[in-house]
């Protein structure tokens, strides 16, 4: 007899989802045959930016493309070994490791559409966390070269946001703008711009929107899924086709599922968050926890490393709204887009751990959770901070916590076995038994 | 070439002992001033606002001892030198600290004040945010907006306004000791350098917690003696560069086998002192220009390199031979400067050691290692 309590269904925009992250990596490679533009930079460059070049003007963000490269075991311990003979400590980011292995290599991740690295034409970058710039300072000169404008955006917390800070960054950007002009050569089209800051602001938007919906129990998304899904706000968040993906596809089918009471995990009977990026190479500790019942709604960061959150009219968190203004020129654009940005919830903790406990302690409230599994994450030292103080927090909070450590890029620094063992005895003392073998 | 056993001199003592004895000079400055003091963590702090309060600002730093404190409070991926530091306030050995503060620069050490400020209740705790794209035209109007509202936090707190020659007095005291050092380190420039890396470290980390007036007369009188000073043959010429350090058993160690330390690039030594701050026009903005053009931390240095030029001039300068890159274990901004440094000086012809501090050093084996890099050096003069 079948112990599922709720009905579940494959996700309808799995494939298309699928589809476009494939069509971002192919349009990268082949962009130059196209006669057009390539650029490299994080996930949480301000993307909207280098859109004003032209529609032929395509991106690899970093962090993303990392991952990928980490899901590949054996071609990630390829690129990590290649870096480590350069004289690069084997404790950095392990995502910036795999990035300038699979330089050093030539090879991409994606062979079926370039078997060599697609060298970016520049690069464009934010920093935040002490690796951000740096990273790419070291991938332009192992590429020869490349030029590279970065932008900090480390001002302090969203809630004591003064003009001279929005100020610094917008002034940033202007001159960032004269630097694209000046190395592409193109003029630049202020329209494009704003589109794709409206854009923005509905890729941010929606993605926040469609987590909030996993409030519900059971949970329409199980936290394996969405990483295949918040993917594309960070390949390209100002790109039409995300913010359409985010708007008129995901979050329609996702509240399909709530009315219909559609689970990702069948069995649901307990519910937890995590933190941080997981082991990519690893993801199978979340089937392992579907033996419990137990679903990972997400987590602060598959919530917030695209998603923009506010506190919504009945008092809980919920979706940032759509800042209803219009944007008339290049000025006002950059300033809503840097106001924008600032309020990311995972660019806070980079001042006080404090502002990420409260945050994290508010999802284990309002999602319903039983539990949180935390990943101290040796891959990443900005998403990794103050993770230690935010577990006492938590714990203080009354949620039970279980720390698991490992590397989110580096499959050498996490042992499946000992982690699958912590699980038990997590869920053992929750008082859950396992549903299946 | 034999090797030359450096004692250190009376003419130091004063600086050794400051450092040695930072708390117990701090806790007699506040009986005898009835001043505040400031905690602070990492160089970019303008002390010239502190000292235009008469609060003592006090660098942060740890003991170097195994500790078993900090381990609920920062991920042991982060650095020693943020959780010995940490650890030093969950010890209580800072408990004359009547705030403590920090200027943006890495994630590590921040991490460290942050759980300060958790856990260890404080009178005063301010974070400075501090530009970290220093090579754009707009970090200095930036910091000096910040240095504003910091300035006011401080007026609220000591209940007074700081005026601006109250900032000029501050930015006059910092700025003499700094000349005051800068003139010490360039008598190492010399053949025969007549004072030792240990006691080049003594000297510039117990400015760091001393009052600059005591610092600055105590420099004075070294001036007066120190030209004439023979310490004899300073064996292989050095210089280390690197991350935190004020490990002054390890620089005692190297320098007991016959090199002497010319010169550095710590923040526990030129990165501290060099430039000045300019003593004309707005004393905020002149605070915030040195800031933003100091010699940055690595975390700052993007997106060109000015770090590398630098220290090859420097290098140059200091006539080293050789370099000991050191950093703390975990320290991302260095790690990712190192192999380009490196690079960079051994096509300039200099020797490189690359050594890894943790919170106590492996004083045996980095021994092995120095004495095998000394002889690689000395190889090098033979032929």
């Amino acid at each position: 007899m079948s112990s599922t309590k709720y009905p579940t269904e494959r996700l309808k925009c799995w494939g298309k989802a699928k589809s476009l992250r494939e069509n971002y990596y192919k349009d990268f490679a082949e962009a130059h045959e196209k006669g057009g533009i390539r650029w490299a930079g994080g996930a949480w460059s301000f993307d909207a930016i280098p859109s004003g070049l032209g529609e032929d003007v395509w991106a690899l963000t970093g962090e993303p493309y990392g991952a990928t490269v980490a899901w590949n075991k054996e071609f990630a311990t390829e690129c990590q070994e290649a870096i480590e003979t350069k004289g690069y400590a084997r404790d950095l980011c392990s995502y910036m490791r795999n990035y300038w292995g699979s330089i050093l290599l030539n090879k991409y991740a994606w062979p079926q559409f370039s078997e060599e690295f697609p060298k970016a034409d520049f690069i464009w970058q934010d920093h935040i966390c002490c690796s951000h710039s740096k990273w790419y300072q070291v991938a332009s000169s192992l590429e020869g070269g490349i030029p590279m404008y970065s932008i900090d955006v480390s001002v302090g917390p969203y809630g004591e946001l003064t003009d001279s800070r929005i100020n610094y960054i917008v002034g940033q950007m202007h001159d960032g703008i004269k630097w694209l002009e000046k190395v592409t050569g193109r003029e630049y089209d202020d329209e494009l711009l704003i589109n794709a800051v409206h854009n923005e602001f509905r890729s941010c938007h929606y993605w926040a929107a469609i987590c909030a919906l996993n409030k519900a129990i059971p949970a329409p998304l199980d936290e394996k899924s969405m990483y295949s899904l918040y993917v594309l706000g960070t390949l390209r968040k100002s790109a039409q086709w995300t913010a359409d993906f985010y708007e008129k596809e995901l979050y329609p089918e996702i509240k399909d599922r709530v009315e219909r009471g559609i689970a990702a995990v069948g069995n649901e009977q307990c519910r937890v968050m995590t933190d941080t990026q997981p082991p990519w190479a690893f993801l199978k500790v979340f089937r392992y926890l579907e033996k419990y019942g137990c679903v990972s709604v997400g987590s602060l960061y598959t919530f917030s490393l695209i998603g923009l959150w506010e506190d919504q009219e009945d008092g809980s968190w919920g979706p940032r709204a759509i800042p209803d203004i219009e944007i008339t020129n290049r000025d006002e654009a950059l300033r809503a887009l840097a106001e924008w940005n600032l309020s990311k919830p995972e660019w806070q903790h980079f001042y006080h751990p404090k502002l990420k406990s409260e945050m994290m302690i508010r999802i284990a409230r309002e999602w319903k959770l039983n539990g949180v599994l935390l990943h101290f994450n040796r891959g990443c030292e900005g998403l990794s901070l103050g993770i230690a103080e935010n577990r006492l927090a938590i714990q203080k909070a009354g949620f039970p916590v279980m720390p698991f450590e490992g590397n989110m890029g580096d499959e050498r620094e996490f042992d499946i076995t000992k982690t699958m063992t912590r699980i038990d005895a997590f869920m053992e003392s929750l008082e859950f038994e396992k549903i299946t073998e | 070439m034999e090797l030359v056993h450096k004692e250190e001199k009376e003419l130091f003592d004063q600086f050794k002992d400051w450092y040695k004895n930072r708390h117990d000079y701090a806790k007699a400055w506040k009986e005898r001033t009835g001043g505040k003091v400031m905690g602070y963590f990492c160089t970019y702090v303008p002390e010239e606002i502190l000292y235009a309060a008469n609060i003592l600002p006090v660098r942060i730093l740890g003991s170097h001892e195994p500790q078993d404190v900090t381990e609920p409070h920062i991920f042991a991926m982060f650095c020693p030198f943020c959780r010995d530091c940490l650890a030093q306030g969950l010890k209580g050995r800072f408990d004359y600290l009547d705030g403590i503060m920090i200027a943006q620069s890495c994630l590590h050490v921040r991490q460290a004040y942050t759980s300060w400020d958790i856990h260890i209740p404080t009178d005063y705790s301010y974070y400075l945010p501090h530009p970290m794209h220093v090579q754009s035209p707009h970090a200095i109007p930036y910091l000096r907006e910040e240095l504003v509202q910091f300035k006011t936090s401080i007026e609220n707190w000591i209940g007074r306004t700081i005026t601006d020659e109250d900032l000029r007095r501050g930015i006059e005291l910092i700025n003499m000791n700094r000349r005051l050092m800068k003139q010490v380190y360039e008598l190492r420039k010399g053949i025969n350098p007549p004072l030792t890396g240990l006691e080049a470290m003594y000297m510039v980390v117990s400015s760091q917690t001393t009052d600059k007036h005591d610092h600055n007369k105590a420099l004075e009188s070294l001036l007066q003696q120190l030209p004439s000073r023979n310490i004899g043959d300073p064996g292989e010429r050095l210089m280390i560069l690197g991350s935190e350090d004020d490990d002054t058993e390890f620089i005692s160690m190297v320098e007991e086998l016959g090199a002497t330390f010319v010169t550095d690039d710590h923040c526990t030594g030129t990165r501290y002192f060099q430039k000045e701050v300019n003593p004309t026009g707005d004393p905020l903005t002149a605070i915030a220009e040195r800031y933003v053009k100091r010699v940055p931390c690595p975390s700052k240095d993007w997106p060109q390199r000015t770090r590398l030029d630098h220290i090859v001039q420097m290098a140059k300068d200091y006539d080293a031979q050789g370099a000991i890159l050191i950093q703390q274990k975990f320290c991302d901004p260095h790690e990712l400067d190192i192999p380009i440094i490196k690079e960079t000086l051994e096509k300039n012809g200099l020797s490189t050691l690359f050594l890894e501090l943790d919170v106590t050093v492996p004083i045996g084996q980095f021994k092995t290692r120095v004495e095998a890099f000394l002889e690689i050096i000395r190889e090098e003069d033979l032929f």
